[in-house]
């Protein structure tokens, strides 16, 4: 429902925030649409119905500013946790795969260090709009952009990176079942933006390790 | 208005200027947006009067994706800069200010006018790059370079975009400064601080928000236009290359540029917003009857926000590259902009509670404003927690959630303040019953547009695509999309009912009195409409704003000139 099927450990976590606020919110939506009926139905003026004379009410005014700083607490620590995991560098697992995603006007260059593990030898393989990624393992993933800002974006990753000119920038990711999805760039690069789309399939190391290996051969 | 001079320093005259000069640009600019829509209605689907009005972005009447890019483009800049900003802040702040505080005029009539006349000039500068060779500015109303400080990427129309918005930041500056002036150093004797109408804690706060941030946006804007103009690096990284050609900058950031535009356009969401929560702090009471509930904490809320609303800039910027610890400091700073907000929706609801409701139009899009603006408050909470914005960031979530903020919020909040100030302004009533049909059309229709984009967003939409179906995982938010196309065209259409209230009301609706809402700040105490210097005599303020329903008083409304029997 309303979210595509996650393909990340990233995934439940997000979702589980997400479904977090929206229960929260949701409450304070239906109270603040529920009291705003209310009253214009209930006061609404007829004959006879005098206003008070009411100028506030300290305890009152105590408690809805109190109450919601605590619930948006809570949420920044709930928030926090989930982001220190995912995004701060000293918490990334470590990677034994890495891949180097290249951005430019309208197209993803991917590359891979090949058997060396190291990039810029000559056994790096590329692909263009093609990531391929193994289950079950973290990936380091390099982005950089050659021209103008992109951001990589795979929704059921709930991963989404800018890939900025003059600043490389390192996420990790792991996904945890097969299948293909889309890459969509998330960020206005000209025109042609919209057809920016990338595909990453998700596959079993094997099928990976042979993927690349194909890909070699073939260049 | 029987003297109406073109080019008159008085503070009404500029104020209706600002007004109706702001109302035709938004109705250019949601023109622009008719035709975002009927792109994501029906992509690739021809237009054919389009053909003749633009050959070049719709040739045969079929959209590039260049001129869409212009147009999402367009829409934003002209509605933020040409459309909200000098309509919250441009008509309201001067025709208010003088006339709520007591005094005769603006601290610098001059100066005002001359703010009110750069401001034409710096639409028609961005506006110009429509005619110029490779159109108008499409790097988004947010022009992150490098895509906008390149002339190998955008044209001339970018130029013109960039300076034509540090024309208006200069208006805008030359504004805030008589605002705060007039505000500190006009005001009647006995109109202390917290004798102040709501609205004009709002627009002081704007003003001081405008005055600090504004500056930034006009330095950071001389940068760009020296980068794509002049050829420096300020925001141009080494090692560009761009269709195959590797360019000769160097040493510049692209991140710079993010920062300095959201130290501006983050502040101005408030700019935009707390004008509107102004108004409705104003229109509430004098419906329910009532005093406004907690005075104090919806005038301070109002500086809270300002104040740590400088301070939430970079929550734009979480997927951007920056250091993820410092994506958390201001996850921190935007929750906490959350609890003033609170208090303010909070108070507004104990404002309504046990008084004597009159729904009037004015009312009605107060009410609006508060059911609208909260959704866009509650969604901002799942943007500000950096994880879940990792999802939605430039998704069509954020395009909802700003819609319900500066839609929902802003323009029902102006729309409020049109309807509730019409009688003043022009002497005459607008019609309850178009009022009130244009009201409840535009609140239908514009949820029937804007709530969908959530479900859009949530799917994984991104925002600025010219063909979403390209992705085969968006294909089937085609109908979706239809059905808000829809709603759009109706939307647009309601405000031409609007228009047409609006100007014919102006000749020919029922005479109203000094005091048709029997409100009680100082504007109502003066002719509708006000003569040129405001006041007959000298004004002395004896009580608070909001003084309904006073125990013992022989009518339900003291006057700030009156003396109350009890209260403040």
């Amino acid at each position: 429902m309303l979210l595509p099927e996650g393909a990340s450990t990233y995934a439940p976590k997000v979702d589980q925030l997400f479904w977090i606020i929206l229960w929260i919110t949701g409450f304070f939506f239906f109270l603040v649409q529920g009291c705003l009926l209310l009253f214009v139905l209930k006061y609404r003026n007829r004959a006879g119905q005098k206003a008070a004379y009411i100028h506030g009410n300290n305890l009152v005014e105590v408690i809805w500013t109190v109450i919601p700083a605590l619930i948006l607490l809570a949420l920044t620590l709930a928030s926090q946790k989930v982001w220190a995991e995912i995004r701060y560098p000293k918490e990334a697992p470590a990677a034994s795969i890495q891949v180097e995603i290249l951005a430019e006007q309208f197209a993803w260059n991917i590359r891979y260090p090949g058997p060396d593990g190291r990039f810029g030898t000559t056994d790096d393989i590329s692909t263009i709009n093609q990531l391929h990624l193994p289950v079950g393992m973290p990936v380091q993933i390099n982005i950089r952009s050659k021209d103008v800002i992109h951001s990589f974006f795979v929704p059921e990753f709930r991963v989404k990176q800018d890939a900025v000119p003059g600043l490389p920038t390192r996420i990790w990711v792991e996904a945890t079942r097969p299948g293909q999805f889309e890459i969509r760039c998330a960020e206005l690069c000209g025109l042609g933006h919209y057809r920016m789309k990338g595909f990453v399939t998700t596959e079993p190391i094997a099928d990976f390790q042979s993927w690349l290996m194909e890909t070699k051969a073939n260049e | 208005m029987s003297k109406f001079k073109l080019f008159s320093t008085d503070h009404k005259v500029i104020g209706i200027q600002f007004l109706i000069t702001s109302l035709l640009f938004m109705v250019f600019g949601g023109g622009l947006a008719m035709l975002v829509r009927w792109q994501l209605g029906w992509p690739g689907h021809p237009l054919a009067f389009m053909e003749r009005i633009a050959p070049a972005g719709m040739p045969g009447g079929v959209m590039v994706p260049e001129y869409y890019n212009m147009l999402f483009t367009m829409h934003g800049s002209v509605m933020i800069f040409f459309g909200i900003i000098p309509l919250l802040v441009g008509a309201f702040g001067n025709y208010l200010i003088p006339l709520k505080v007591g005094a005769p005029d603006m601290a610098f009539p001059r100066l005002n006018a001359l703010s009110f006349w750069m401001f034409p000039p710096a639409a028609i500068i961005v506006l110009s790059g429509f005619f110029l060779e490779g159109g108008a500015a499409a790097a988004g109303w947010t022009a992150y370079p490098p895509l906008s400080g390149l002339k190998e990427t955008m044209g001339i129309g970018q130029t013109m975009w960039t300076a034509g918005v540090i024309v208006l930041g200069f208006s805008n500056i030359f504004g805030a400064v008589n605002y705060i002036a007039t505000i500190l150093n006009h005001r009647a004797p006995g109109m202390s601080f917290h004798r102040l109408p709501i609205s004009i804690w709002a627009m002081f706060t704007t003003a001081v928000l405008t005055l600090l941030a504004t500056p930034v946006l006009a330095s950071a804007l001389i940068l760009l236009l020296l980068d794509r103009t002049l050829g420096t690096s300020f925001f141009l990284p080494a090692g560009l290359v761009v269709d195959g050609t590797a360019l000769a900058h160097a040493g510049g950031q692209a991140l710079l540029w993010q920062h300095l535009f959201w130290f501006y356009s983050h502040p101005a969401v408030y700019i935009m917003i707390l004008p509107a929560m102004g108004f409705v702090s104003d229109i509430l009471p004098t419906f329910s009857r009532k005093p406004i509930f907690g005075y104090h904490a919806i005038a301070y809320s109002a500086v809270a926000i300002g104040a740590v609303g400088f301070m939430v800039w970079a929550h734009h910027m979480f997927q951007a590259g920056m250091n993820p610890m410092l994506g958390t400091s201001f996850m921190i700073s935007t929750m906490v902009v959350a609890v003033p907000t609170g208090v303010k929706i909070f108070s507004w609801l104990g404002t309504l509670w046990r008084g004597s409701i009159r729904l009037t139009t004015p009312m009605l899009h107060a009410l609006g404003f508060i059911s609208m603006f909260i959704i866009g408050g509650l969604t901002g909470i799942f943007l500000a927690s950096t994880p879940v914005d990792m999802y939605m960031h430039d998704t069509y979530f954020v395009v909802g959630h700003l819609h319900y903020v500066l839609f929902g919020g802003s323009l029902f909040g102006a729309f409020a303040g049109i309807t509730f100030w019409f009688p003043k302004m022009f002497g005459r009533m607008l019609s309850e019953r178009l009022g009130k049909i244009h009201f409840w059309l535009t609140f239908i229709l514009f949820n029937a547009v804007m709530f969908p984009m959530f479900v859009l967003g949530l799917g994984g939409m991104p925002r600025r695509i010219y063909d979403y179906t390209q992705y085969a995982g968006l294909v089937h938010f085609t109908g979706l999309n239809r059905v808000m196309s829809l709603a759009a065209f109706g939307l647009m259409a309601m405000q031409f009912l609007f228009a047409f209230n609006f100007f014919w009301s102006m000749f020919r609706g029922k005479k109203a009195g000094d005091n048709p809402w029997e409100a009680t700040t100082l504007e109502w105490t003066v002719p509708s409409p006000p003569p040129h210097g405001n006041f007959s005599g000298p004004v002395t303020v004896h009580c608070g704003p909001y003084e309904y329903s006073v125990p013992g008083a022989k009518r339900d409304f003291t006057l700030q000139t009156e003396k109350t029997v009890k209260g403040v």
